[in-house]
């Protein structure tokens, strides 16, 4: 039997599908399976509102949500700590697996208008870190983050923040999962937290 | 005593569904005037709202002011990068034809020098100064702290 040109192509378009089809379905296998070799585990060492000293060993086994961010902020870090705070509310029995964590990159201030008040007023499972600049410092570069101080005469103190806002999650052995741009709706966050626990 | 008396104040314009007021001058129309509740008054507050231009001719927001802040101005959040900072807005374009939406993650009125906590449910008065259209003063309302913007009916 002779095949026709269009009989040929279109065999040929079959075969290249199946290839794809199979790639689609081998690649993400591998590449989870690639993650412990190389496993991003940034970490922190950072004292809490009531001066206690928490690192990532601590919350070995629960899944972490890491932001950066300064509590004299109005606009980006009420946001993203809404959303948050939506996500534990969301979870129900299972937020007991997730810690919220809210790293200051402004700790002394901060610490002045006070860290516990601002958290708890978001969600009482979120807990604020506030270190020294050497200890907040070595946490953002832990986690690949930026933050700057700017000064700006018309700002509070004289000074704002520039600063990452993304979120982060952080799996139960302490690697880096993956990002949650800034302005991810709860809902979004919640559909990819939810398979994970 | 400035406190009490500026709370009972707040009180005063308080009333449900605030947000959902519309406000007219000349060809723009304002509505969703909003803030978010605040932990204490040493913090900066925060005023959203949405300004459509129905007439022919561009017009800007060239400046906020409010009993309710010492220190009110235009801010704009930027991700740049990656790195989100807070530039201060001289003027917020409101051109011909269009909708202007002063939003989280954008746009916003930054309340300096609050002289009182914003609290649920209070609302206060700002007055809006547009270049071409001149005043008016909106009622705001202030939302939870966790409110990403006002329910209303005609929201989209």
């Amino acid at each position: 039997m002779r095949l026709t040109r269009l009989q040929k192509i279109l065999w040929a378009a079959a075969g290249l599908a199946t290839l794809a089809y199979g790639l689609l379905v081998l690649l993400p296998n591998r590449a989870s399976e690639a993650v412990p070799q190389a496993a991003f585990r940034p970490t922190f060492t950072l004292p809490d509102a009531e001066g206690r000293v928490r690192t990532p060993a601590e919350f070995a086994g629960q899944h972490l949500l890491v932001f950066f961010g300064f509590t004299n902020c109005p606009d980006v870090c009420p946001t993203t700590l809404s959303e948050v705070a939506q996500v534990m509310d969301d979870l129900g029995d299972d937020a007991a697996l997730v810690q919220p964590l809210f790293i200051s990159i402004d700790p002394e201030r901060d610490r002045r208008l006070g860290l516990a008040e601002f958290t708890a007023a978001f969600h009482p499972s979120i807990i604020g870190l506030a270190g020294d600049e050497a200890q907040t410092r070595a946490a953002a570069d832990s986690f690949r983050i930026f933050y700057a101080r700017e000064g700006d005469a018309a700002a509070p103190d004289g000074y704002t923040m520039s600063h990452s806002p993304a979120l982060y999650l952080i799996g139960p052995e302490g690697d880096w999962l993956r990002q949650f741009t800034y302005g991810t709706p709860a809902t979004d966050i919640l559909a990819d937290l939810q398979p994970r626990l | 005593m400035k406190s009490l008396i500026l709370s009972a104040l707040l009180t005063l314009f308080a009333a449900p569904v605030l947000a959902c007021e519309t406000f007219t001058l000349g060809d723009l129309n304002i509505e969703h005037a909003w803030s978010r509740a605040t932990i204490g008054a040493d913090r900066p507050g925060v005023f959203y709202v949405e300004i459509t231009n129905n007439g022919s001719t561009d017009d800007a927001l060239i400046g906020i002011a409010t009993p309710a802040a010492g220190m009110p101005m235009l801010h704009e959040t930027v991700v740049t990068d990656g790195i989100a900072s807070m530039p201060h807005a001289m003027s917020i374009p409101v051109p011909a034809g269009q909708t202007v939406e002063l939003a989280p993650g954008g746009y916003h009125g930054m309340l300096m020098g609050l002289t009182t906590t914003l609290a649920e449910g209070d609302s206060f008065p700002v007055t809006l100064s547009f270049q071409n259209a001149g005043e008016v003063v909106v009622n705001v309302e202030v939302l939870s702290l966790r409110a990403e913007g006002p329910d209303c009916d005609d929201a989209n």
